[in-house]
C-alpha cells in the first residue's frame, strides 16, 4: 500500500497566503475599514471587486474549511434548529449556522457583507442563500443574473452577453456608492491581466497531469490550488502562488515524479470531495495505486484548462464569458457528459468515479443517468454517496468495500484501449 | 329558474375534472391536434410556462404534474438519487414508460437544480423528443431583465414554431394573452370566492377544476370554469367551526387529492393556496393589446406575478409577504407543506417560520410525496393543529 506523502513547496505557500487572506478577513470584521462583499464560486467575478479593493468573501470556502476542521456539524445542526431541513445544502446551513454564531471561526472572524453580489451561475441554491443573507443582515443583495447555458450551441447568445454586460455595468455602479470612489478602469484592467495569467498557469497545471506519472492527483491536490484560484486570483499573490505551483509541478513532472510511488489506476472524477473525510477517502484510493488525473470540480469557478483566458484588452467582456460560459455551474449536464468524456480521452483515464454528494443536487442530481452513459460506452464507472459539508452522511467502511470491489473488478479488466491496468 | 336547474352542479363539473385527471394519457390534447392542421402538443414541467407563446404558435400547453400515487417508479429511480423530489422521477418515468408519448416536445424551467438537470437527462434518454429550457430571469431589479425575457421569449416562439410548423403572428399572441386572461382571471374569481365563502366551495373542488386546465384546451377550460363559478356562486351552504387556513408550498409536486380531502376534513377551510400556481401567475390580465405583447408577458412575469419561492424578487420580502397574504384571508393559521426533497420550498421555510412566529401567527410544518396514499398520521397531526387553536 501506498501512502500519500507529497507536502511540496506550493502546499507551504498555499497555508501562507491563506492565512495571510483570513487575517485580513479578521481585519476587516474587526473595523479596518476594508469593505468586503460575499459572492459564490460559481464563475466568480472576482477582478471586479478587485478594482475597488473590495475584499471577497466566499461563504462557500468558509463552509469547506468548516467541515475539513470538523468543525461544520454544530452550525448545521443550529441552522437545522432554525427550521432548515436536513434535505437542505449544508453549506448554506453551516453558513447561516456560522453567521448566528458570532461569525466566529477557528481560521477567521468573518466580516459582515458590505455587499452581497449573489452572481447566480447556475445553482439555483445561491439565490437562497443570499436570499436568506440579505433577510437577516438587513442588506440588499445584488443578483446578478447569469442565463443558463440552455441552446444546442453550448454557448451563450449574443442577448444573454448583452444582458450580463448591462448588469455589470450596474454592479460597477453598486461598488462606486459602497466604496465612494469611480471604477479606476487601468486597476480593473490589471485585476483581469493578473487574472490572464493566473488562469493560463492553471491551465497549463491542468494539462500535466496527461503525462504518466500524473506529477499530482488532479482532485486531492487541486484542492489546495482551488481557494487561492478564488480568494487570490487578480492579485500578485496570486499570481505567484500560481507561478510557485506550475514550477514545481513541472519538476515533478519531467523528473516522472507522480504522488504515489506507483501509479497504477488513472481515473476521472466527479463531483466535490468530502471535506470532513478528505483524508480517508484519498487513502481508498491511494491504498489502490489510483490517482485522478481530472476532476469535475476543480472547474466550478472556472473552467481554463479548455482554452478560456481573461483577456485585459476587453476586461468586462471577458468577465462576462467567464459568468455564462466558462465554468461547471453555468453549463448543463450533458456538457459535464463531454466535459468527462474529454478527459477520458486525453487525459488517458481508465476509470470514472462519481461521488454523488447530497447537498449539492447541482452536481448530483441525475447522476444515475451519468453512471448509465459511461457505463454503456465501456467505461469504469462507480458511483458513491455522501456529502460535502455534513459529516453525519459518510459510512467509512462501506465506502471502502465499494471502492475496493471496484479497483478489484477493473485490476485485470482491458481498458478501452486495450491496455491492462 | 329553469337555466339554472340546466347548469351543471358543481358536483358534476367535478367528477368530470376527476375523470381527465385520472385518466392517463392525453386524449384532449390528442382531440385537438387533431382538428386542425399545423398544431402540436408540449408537456411543461412546473411551475410556470408562458402558455400564451406556445398557443399563439399553435402548440397546446399541456401541464405535466408527476405521476400520482399509482404510478410505480420502475425504471427513472436508477437515474436519480434517492434525495431527489418524486416528480423529477415520475416525470422521467413516464416518459420512458410511453405515457407522454402523444407529446410532440418538453420544456422545463430554471426553477431548481433537479429540474434543470432532468432537462439534460430527458433530452439525452428520448433524443427524438425536442426538449426546450426556459431561463427566468432572476434580477428583479434590473431594467434590462423584460427586455432580457422578452427575447428569451422569441427564441421559444422559434422553438414552438418548428413544433407546429406554423409561427406566430403579433395577433395570434394577442389572441392567445387574451384566452388565457379569461381563464386566469375566472380562477381569480373562484379563489375569491373560496376565500369569502369557503364554505361554498371546498378546495377538494376547486382544485381539479383547476388541475383540468393542464389537459384542456383554454378556451374549453375557460368555459368549464365560468360554469363553475356560476354553480359556486348559486350554492347554497351553511359555515362549519373549521379554522381558515392559508396552505403554502405545494407549487410544483402536487399533493394526492385525497391529502388535500384529508387536510380539509381535519377541520380546515383552505382560503388560499399555491397548488398549480403557475395556472394563475399573475396578480390581474396581462394587457392584450400593446405593441409588443411579448414584452408585456414578459413585464407581467417581472412586476404583476404572484409570489413564489422559485422567484427571488429582492424587491420584497416572501415571508413578510406570506404574513401579509395570511392576514388579508383573515386566516387563523398557515400550513407549509412542502414536497419531500424539494428545495424551494424547503429553502423557503426558515423565514416563513421566522416571520409567522413574530407575527404571532400559528403554523404547521408538513411534509409530502406524490406517491403517499395513508394520509392517517398527516390528518392525525393536523386534527392535532386544529384541536390546538380551536380549544385555545
Ligand atoms: S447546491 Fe452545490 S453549488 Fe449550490 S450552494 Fe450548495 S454546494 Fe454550492
Ligand atoms: S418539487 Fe421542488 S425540487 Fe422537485 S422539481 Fe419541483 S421545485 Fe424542483
Amino acid at each position: 500500500m501506498t501512502e500519500t506523502h507529497y507536502q511540496g513547496k506550493l502546499h507551504h505557500l498555499q497555508k501562507e497566503l491563506m492565512s495571510e487572506y483570513y487575517a485580513a478577513l479578521t481585519a476587516s470584521a474587526n473595523g479596518s475599514g476594508v469593505p468586503a462583499a460575499y459572492l459564490l464560486i460559481g464563475g466568480n467575478p472576482v477582478e471586479l471587486l478587485r478594482a475597488f479593493d473590495i475584499l471577497p468573501v466566499f461563504p462557500e470556502v468558509n463552509a469547506l474549511q468548516l467541515a475539513v476542521r470538523k468543525q461544520s456539524l454544530p452550525f448545521i445542526q443550529s441552522a437545522e434548529f432554525m427550521g432548515y431541513s436536513s434535505d437542505n445544502c449544508a453549506y448554506v446551513k453551516a453558513d447561516i449556522g456560522m453567521y448566528f454564531g458570532g461569525r466566529q471561526t477557528p481560521f477567521a472572524t468573518i466580516p459582515e457583507p458590505s455587499l452581497l453580489l449573489c452572481n447566480y451561475v447556475g445553482c439555483n441554491v445561491y439565490l437562497d442563500w443570499f436570499g436568506h443573507l440579505a433577510e437577516f443582515t438587513g442588506q440588499s443583495a445584488f443578483q446578478l443574473d447569469i442565463p443558463f447555458i440552455r441552446t444546442a450551441s453550448g454557448k451563450p447568445s449574443k442577448e444573454d452577453i448583452a444582458y450580463v454586460l448591462r448588469q455589470l455595468h450596474h454592479l460597477i455602479g453598486r461598488c462606486e456608492e459602497i466604496t465612494g470612489r469611480k471604477l479606476d478602469e487601468e486597476k480593473l484592467r490589471e485585476a483581469v491581466r493578473l487574472s490572464s495569467l493566473t488562469g493560463d498557469l492553471w491551465a497549463k497545471i491542468k494539462h500535466l497531469t496527461k503525462r504518466t506519472p500524473a506529477p499530482y492527483d488532479a482532485y486531492f491536490d487541486s484542492v489546495t490550488m482551488m481557494a487561492p484560484l478564488y480568494c487570490l486570483r487578480g492579485t500578485p499573490q496570486g499570481l505567484e502562488f500560481f507561478e510557485t505551483a506550475y514550477a514545481e509541478l513541472l519538476a515533478k513532472a519531467e523528473a516522472g515524479v507522480g504522488p504515489l510511488e506507483k501509479e497504477r489506476f488513472r481515473y476521472v472524477i466527479e463531483g466535490p470531495p468530502p471535506w470532513p473525510h478528505l483524508r480517508a477517502f484519498r487513502d481508498m484510493f491511494s491504498r489502490w495505486d489510483a490517482v485522478a488525473v481530472a476532476s469535475t470540480y476543480s472547474t466550478v469557478g472556472g473552467l481554463w484548462e479548455f482554452g478560456f483566458t481573461h483577456d485585459p484588452d476587453h476586461p468586462l467582456e471577458s468577465i462576462a464569458r467567464h459568468l455564462l460560459e466558462w465554468n461547471l455551474t453555468n453549463r448543463n449536464f450533458l456538457q459535464r457528459y463531454e466535459q468527462i468524456e474529454r478527459y477520458l480521452e486525453e487525459w488517458n483515464a481508465n476509470a470514472l468515479i462519481i461521488h454523488s454528494v447530497k447537498s449539492c443536487r447541482l452536481f448530483s442530481a441525475g447522476q444515475g443517468d451519468m453512471r448509465e452513459y459511461f457505463t454503456k460506452r465501456g467505461v469504469p464507472t462507480l458511483l458513491v454517496e455522501s456529502d460535502l459539508e455534513d459529516p453525519r452522511y459518510f459510512s467509512e467502511a462501506q465506502m471502502r468495500n465499494r471502492i475496493d470491489a471496484f479497483f478489484e473488478s477493473i485490476a485485470h479488466r482491458p481498458t478501452r484501449e486495450g491496455v491492462t491496468a | 329558474m329553469s337555466t339554472q336547474t340546466l347548469s351543471p352542479t358543481i358536483e358534476s363539473l367535478v367528477e368530470r375534472c376527476d375523470r381527465f385527471i385520472e385518466e392517463p394519457g392525453f386524449a384532449p390534447a390528442v382531440a385537438w391536434k387533431n382538428a386542425a392542421p399545423n398544431r402540436a402538443a408540449i408537456g411543461c414541467f412546473p411551475v410556470y410556462t408562458p402558455a400564451e407563446v406556445f398557443y399563439a404558435s399553435g402548440v397546446l400547453p399541456v401541464g405535466l404534474a408527476g405521476g400520482g400515487n399509482r404510478m410505480e417508479i420502475a425504471h427513472a429511480d436508477s437515474r436519480f438519487q434517492s434525495f431527489i423530489c418524486s416528480i423529477i422521477k415520475s416525470t422521467l418515468e413516464q416518459g420512458m414508460t410511453g405515457l407522454l408519448d402523444d407529446l410532440d416536445g418538453v420544456v422545463f424551467h430554471s426553477i431548481c437544480d433537479p429540474a434543470r438537470n432532468l432537462a439534460s437527462v430527458y433530452s439525452r434518454n428520448f433524443p427524438n423528443t425536442p426538449v426546450e429550457y426556459i431561463h427566468f430571469p432572476q434580477n428583479f431589479e434590473a431594467e434590462e431583465a423584460p427586455r432580457y425575457l422578452r427575447d428569451e421569449y422569441e427564441r421559444v416562439a422559434l422553438f414552438a414554431a418548428e413544433l407546429s410548423g406554423r409561427s406566430m403572428t403579433t395577433e395570434d399572441l394577442r389572441a392567445a394573452i387574451r384566452i388565457y386572461n379569461r381563464v386566469r382571471d375566472t380562477i381569480r374569481r373562484l379563489y375569491a370566492l373560496r376565500r369569502d365563502s369557503p364554505h361554498l366551495l371546498r378546495t377538494r373542488e376547486l382544485y381539479p377544476l383547476v388541475r383540468v386546465g393542464h389537459l384542456l384546451p383554454p378556451e374549453e377550460h375557460a368555459e368549464l370554469l365560468a360554469d363553475a363559478l356560476h354553480a359556486a356562486a348559486t350554492r347554497e351552504g351553511r359555515e362549519r367551526d373549521r379554522i381558515r387556513v392559508v396552505l403554502t408550498g405545494s407549487f410544483c409536486e402536487q399533493p394526492p387529492l385525497d391529502l388535500i380531502a384529508a387536510i380539509e376534513d381535519a377541520g380546515c377551510y383552505l382560503v388560499d393556496d399555491d397548488f398549480l400556481i403557475g395556472r394563475r401567475w399573475f396578480t390581474g390580465d396581462v394587457p392584450e393589446n400593446t405593441g409588443d405583447p411579448l414584452l408585456a408577458l414578459a413585464e407581467a412575469y417581472l412586476d404583476a406575478s404572484l409570489p413564489s419561492p422559485v422567484k427571488h424578487d429582492m424587491r420584497v420580502s416572501p415571508a413578510r409577504l406570506l404574513v401579509e397574504r395570511a392576514r388579508s384571508h383573515r386566516a387563523d393559521a398557515v400550513i407549509v407543506l412542502c414536497a419531500k426533497f424539494c428545495e424551494p420550498s424547503l429553502f423557503a421555510y426558515p423565514t416563513y417560520r421566522k416571520t409567522l412566529q413574530e407575527a404571532g401567527i400559528p403554523h404547521l410544518f408538513l411534509e409530502f410525496e406524490e406517491k403517499m396514499w395513508m394520509f392517517d398520521r398527516i390528518k392525525g397531526e393536523i386534527e392535532t393543529f386544529v384541536e390546538s387553536l380551536l380549544f385555545d
